[in-house]
């Protein structure tokens, strides 16, 4: 491909600081480049740093290391011909649509008639004529993101960044404005020179992008890059389409999922390993929709995802929990129940509060730990600060908060122990 | 596998733990306090004279005290107030029409309004006891509190959310126990906010509440209002000094120990929080202590109980009891009340010019409205001024959240701080430079009520979304195009409340900011607030009466003319959400 370089980050990095003085490292080593008459996608899980690295290229941030050259120039600061879509759309609620997609052009002083021509032509080109005097709360999601579109593509710039632009609309309406957009980009009508897209929807990725990126989480980074080459508009129900996110599952779970150990921990191992807190209930609903009929056991992730209406946001870190408690196995874009795990599919309630306590006191350090404390306790309670200090030692404070607070939901769900929120105190007591 | 055996109470409970000793010196300390103070209020009311204030800062402590003790049970009072009075106005349809614009006016109305009427009916309630005095001062901080504590509740109300009504009705709560158990705890963080507000608005009016004059009677009763007020006639900078010192300090005790944990218990309350379990919520360490502590549980208890056993003293709303048939019809019985309604308005007006307009004359009723429009003018410069200075520092601060938080308390403390402690500074300065007091008195007016234009403008700012201030930064929206379409109507609509707030406290503060004095100085500007103070030493209640009905003729008709359709035109147009 001989066609021009528009965007190159080399080794980038960026850490936030946090309360307790340590630092949270959000990106390293991103490597990326973008090019002339190329859509690029950056797929990835929500938290793994995709939306800062795309504040990045804006200029909007400034990264602790690594180069971001746009057009051959340094990134510093908001430039010129860098436009951004938000995934709430970022509209001005006191401006008219109108008013809205002028704005931009305002900042670049432009003569005020031909500030009006071109916003009226990007008002027509986007498909919003007609509501050019209406307030954004007067119109629905969908034509609020297509006003975050006028806006954007108005200023006529080189690169438009998308954060997620359709993950806040309905199925349906995020559908239409898709297939338009990528229409007027076939159409080459778009006054722009390549896109990047911040998504967690692999579908999405794949019809819409010329490549792929897969971001990976703790700390974000570029994993691998997957070139989609049939031709579009791409169609879901095409073999190659369906391959395509097969082909995506497979690598995110392989990164992901399958990281998850397998054999039974030995006594002290892992008690320090952050979790992700999951609700039982969705827990329970997984292992339901496997155990049951088509699936019976067996599940391809991509098919359970659509039946279920569950992003791989949602869905990764309920395949990771059954893992964790061994209810369920996840190799190669598949998930399978274990013997346990369809147990507790045909259980009662109170069995399968029996069989998760088992497997939380088997396969999760930390709930046996604290249940192991509290027994020795001659009050049987100990305060939220025992744990979470402890914790705290081995992993961020963000980390270990939301590492205790999986073992709390999964704790009260098995009725192993219970926590009061308001005293902050782990017990054995339970409200009679 | 049965889990958790119950664990034997009594194990729990043997070990006091710190925060039960802590808990119990409070509450001993608090009864001891509230004891000797109670000794002292049934001390005949001579005993007042016989005791002047003392300037010795020793005596400090005692005073504040008394002030803390007496601000307290006026915050009570307004409590009370705000349950039954608010409750009413919402719930009563017919009620509310009257009620809320009642409300409206009671605002209005100047402290020393309420103490000239009040003051002989509260010092007939303990003849020759300080007691009587006290209730009067007690009274006079209630009207500077309950107010925007009513209409804060009343909003609540109004604004409960259906589906948590419907729940409470489809369980068969009784009016009472939905009012305690959902309309109470939803209006709850509002409220508590308002009940802040209200403590600054009582130390601002302060030195007027504890040591006032109606005609022949003179009261000063032992209070850092009052210290203060012997302060100024004795012309000491020291004492100023070290009343300002003790109200920082008794400020900080009541938000340690009491509006801190309060603001941290409601956060429970709010309707729209997250569920997070690591929040960054309020903390406070008081509220720590009441919820670890045993004996609290212990003093909790039989109220809980009690509260509990209320709910069940009428049976559970069972079916549609949506409405119960009345006996007449509607129509009529809104034709009775507001004919009931106009009579009253017709006989009140009768009485009111009986008595003061007709005795005063048509020129006393020209000048009075005429000193309305000196001070309506006052007001007008003012907010504007304090608006163009303070709405862009608070949205700098709003910004940046490290500003915010040193700024937030400062201003806080500021609202609190009473005028008279600016009378030296005011005085010397007119006096210096030979001044026109008609004009450099003037800004004693907005000392405390700008301050409302501060927070609520930083509110705003920080309310700001991340996105919107991406999207200015991506699109290079700055400088003047950044204020005139991001910043400023971003803050319009916060701004607004704070400038009716601010606008409205100020036409009280006029009666403390239109005469002053220091030592034997004393500098005047000519203005209703002036006016009512001199007709309140002079005892003349003809002109007590003409000045109130003024000023609160003024203040309705600016709030229904100006702030009422502004405040909606922000809210339609700016709005975020």
């Amino acid at each position: 491909m001989g066609a021009a370089t528009l965007l190159e980050i080399h080794d980038v990095r960026r850490t936030f600081p946090k309360p307790g003085g340590d630092q949270l490292l959000v990106l390293d080593g991103v490597d990326l480049s973008l090019r002339e008459g190329e859509i690029v996608g950056l797929l990835g899980r929500s938290g793994s740093g995709k939306s800062t690295l795309l504040r990045l290229i804006a200029g909007l941030a400034k990264p602790q290391g690594g180069t971001l050259t746009y057009l051959g120039r340094a990134i510093d600061g908001p430039a010129g011909g860098v436009a951004m879509v938000f995934q709430s759309f970022a509209l001005f609620p006191w401006l008219t649509v109108l008013e809205n997609v002028e704005i931009g052009l305002e900042a670049l002083h432009l003569p005020e008639k031909e500030i009006r021509t071109r916003a009226l032509a990007a008002i027509d080109l986007i498909g919003l004529d007609g509501y050019e005097s209406a307030y954004p709360r007067e119109l629905s999601g969908g034509m609020r993101q297509r006003v975050g579109f006028a806006r954007a593509l108005v200023v006529h710039p080189n690169i438009l960044l998308m954060d997620e632009p359709f993950s806040a609309l309905d199925v349906l309406t995020a559908e239409n404005l898709r297939t338009d957009f990528i229409d007027l980009w076939l159409d080459k009508k778009l006054p722009i020179k390549g896109v990047l897209l911040v998504t967690h929807n692999i579908e999405e990725a794949v019809q819409m992008c010329d490549r792929v990126l897969l971001f990976s989480t703790n700390p974000g980074r570029v994993v691998t890059e997957i070139k989609i080459d049939t031709p579009r508009p791409r169609e879901r129900t095409d073999p190659a389409f369906e391959d395509y996110v097969d082909r995506i599952y497979v690598e995110m779970t392989a990164r992901r999922v399958e990281r998850v150990p397998r054999q039974a921990p030995t006594a002290g191992v892992n008690l320090y390993a952050p979790l992700t807190h999951v609700s039982s209930s969705l827990i329970a609903g997984l292992i339901e929709a496997v155990a049951a009929a088509p699936y019976n056991g067996k599940a391809d992730l991509p098919d359970i995802a659509s039946d279920l209406q569950l992003e791989i946001d949602e869905l990764f870190p309920v395949a990771e929990a059954l893992q964790l408690l061994r209810l369920g196995d996840v190799e190669g874009g598949d998930i399978k129940l274990t013997h346990m795990g369809k147990r507790f599919a045909d259980a009662d309630n109170n069995e399968r509060k029996e069989i998760f306590s088992r497997a939380l006191m088997s396969y999760v350090p930390l709930a046996g730990h604290i249940r192991r404390v509290l027994d020795e306790r001659t009050n049987h309670a100990a305060p939220r600060r025992r744990f979470i200090d402890e914790l705290e030692d081995h992993m961020t404070e963000e980390a270990s908060q939301e590492t205790l607070r999986a073992v709390v939901s999964w704790a009260r769900f098995a009725e192993l122990f219970s926590y009061d929120k308001e005293s902050e105190t782990f017990s054995l007591e339970n409200p009679t | 596998m049965r889990i958790l055996p119950p664990v034997s109470v009594e194990a729990r409970r043997l070990l006091p733990s710190v925060w039960d000793l802590l808990a119990a010196v409070l509450v001993l300390g608090f009864i001891v306090l509230f004891a000797s103070a109670s000794q002292a209020v049934i001390q005949p009311l001579a005993s007042l004279t016989q005791q002047p204030i003392s300037l010795d800062p020793s005596a400090l402590p005692g005073y504040a005290l008394r002030t803390g003790l007496r601000m307290l049970v006026a915050l009570g009072f307004s409590l009370i107030f705000t349950f039954t009075y608010a409750t009413w106005a919402a719930k009563s349809r017919r009620a509310g029409t009257l009620l809320v614009p009642l409300l409206d006016i009671l605002q209005s109305i100047p402290i020393l309004g309420f103490l000239s009427v009040t003051l002989v009916f509260f010092l007939s309630l303990a003849p020759g006891r300080i007691l009587g005095a006290e209730f009067a001062a007690i009274f006079l901080i209630f009207t500077s509190q309950a107010w925007n504590m009513a209409f804060s509740f009343y909003q609540s109300l109004r604004t409960v959310p259906t589906e948590l009504s419907e729940a409470g009705r489809v369980f068969g709560l009784n009016g009472w126990a939905r009012f305690w158990r959902i309309e109470v705890p939803f209006g709850m963080p509002q409220l508590i906010w308002n009940m802040m507000m209200s403590m600054s608005g009582a130390w601002f009016m302060l030195v007027v509440s504890e040591a006032f004059t109606v005609g022949n009677t003179s009261i000063t009763l032992p209070g850092i209002g009052s210290y203060i007020a012997a302060a100024i006639a004795a012309r000491s900078l020291r004492a100023i000094m070290w009343a300002i010192l003790a109200m920082l300090v008794v400020i900080l005790i009541f938000d340690q120990l009491l509006f801190r944990p309060l603001v941290a218990w409601a956060d429970r309350f709010r309707i729209d929080a997250d569920t997070n379990d690591n929040d960054e919520a309020a903390e406070s360490w008081a509220l720590k202590m009441f919820r670890r502590s045993k004996l609290m549980d212990a003093i909790g208890l039989p109220f809980d109980a009690l509260m509990h056993w209320t709910y069940r003293l009428t049976p559970p709303e069972q079916g549609s009891s949506a409405t119960r048939p009345s006996l007449v019809p509607p129509w009529f019985a809104n034709a009775v009340w507001y004919a009931c309604l106009s009579l009253l308005v017709a006989y009140v007006l009768w009485r009111v010019a009986n008595f003061a307009a007709i005795p005063l004359g048509s020129g006393e009723i020209l000048d009075v409205f005429l000193r309305g429009f000196a001070t309506l003018a006052r007001v007008i410069v003012l907010i504007a001024l304090a608006s163009l200075i303070w709405t862009p520092i608070g949205i700098h601060v709003g910004l940046r959240p490290h500003l915010t938080k040193i700024v937030q308390p400062v201003a806080q403390f500021l609202a609190a701080f009473p005028a008279n402690l600016l009378f030296p500074i005011a005085v010397s300065l007119i006096a210096m430079w030979r001044l026109n007091s008609n004009i450099w008195l003037s800004p004693l007016m907005v000392l405390g009520t700008q301050w409302y234009i501060l927070f609520n403008v930083i509110a705003g700012a920080s309310a700001l979304p991340h996105e919107l201030r991406d999207a200015s930064d991506n699109f290079q929206i700055k400088g003047w195009l950044w204020w005139r379409k991001v910043a400023l109507p971003a803050v319009f609509p916060f701004y607004v409340t704070g400038a009716i707030t601010a606008s409205g406290g100020s036409w009280n503060a006029a009666i403390v900011a239109e005469i002053v004095e220091w030592g034997h100085t004393t500098l005047r500007a000519y203005g209703l607030g002036s006016y009512i103070q001199d007709a309140t030493t002079a005892g003349d209640f003809r002109k007590i009466v003409l000045g109130i009905a003024v000023m609160s003729f003024f203040v309705v008709v600016v709030n229904r003319l100006f702030w009422r359709p502004l405040y909606w035109y922000a809210e339609r147009k700016f709005r975020l959400g």
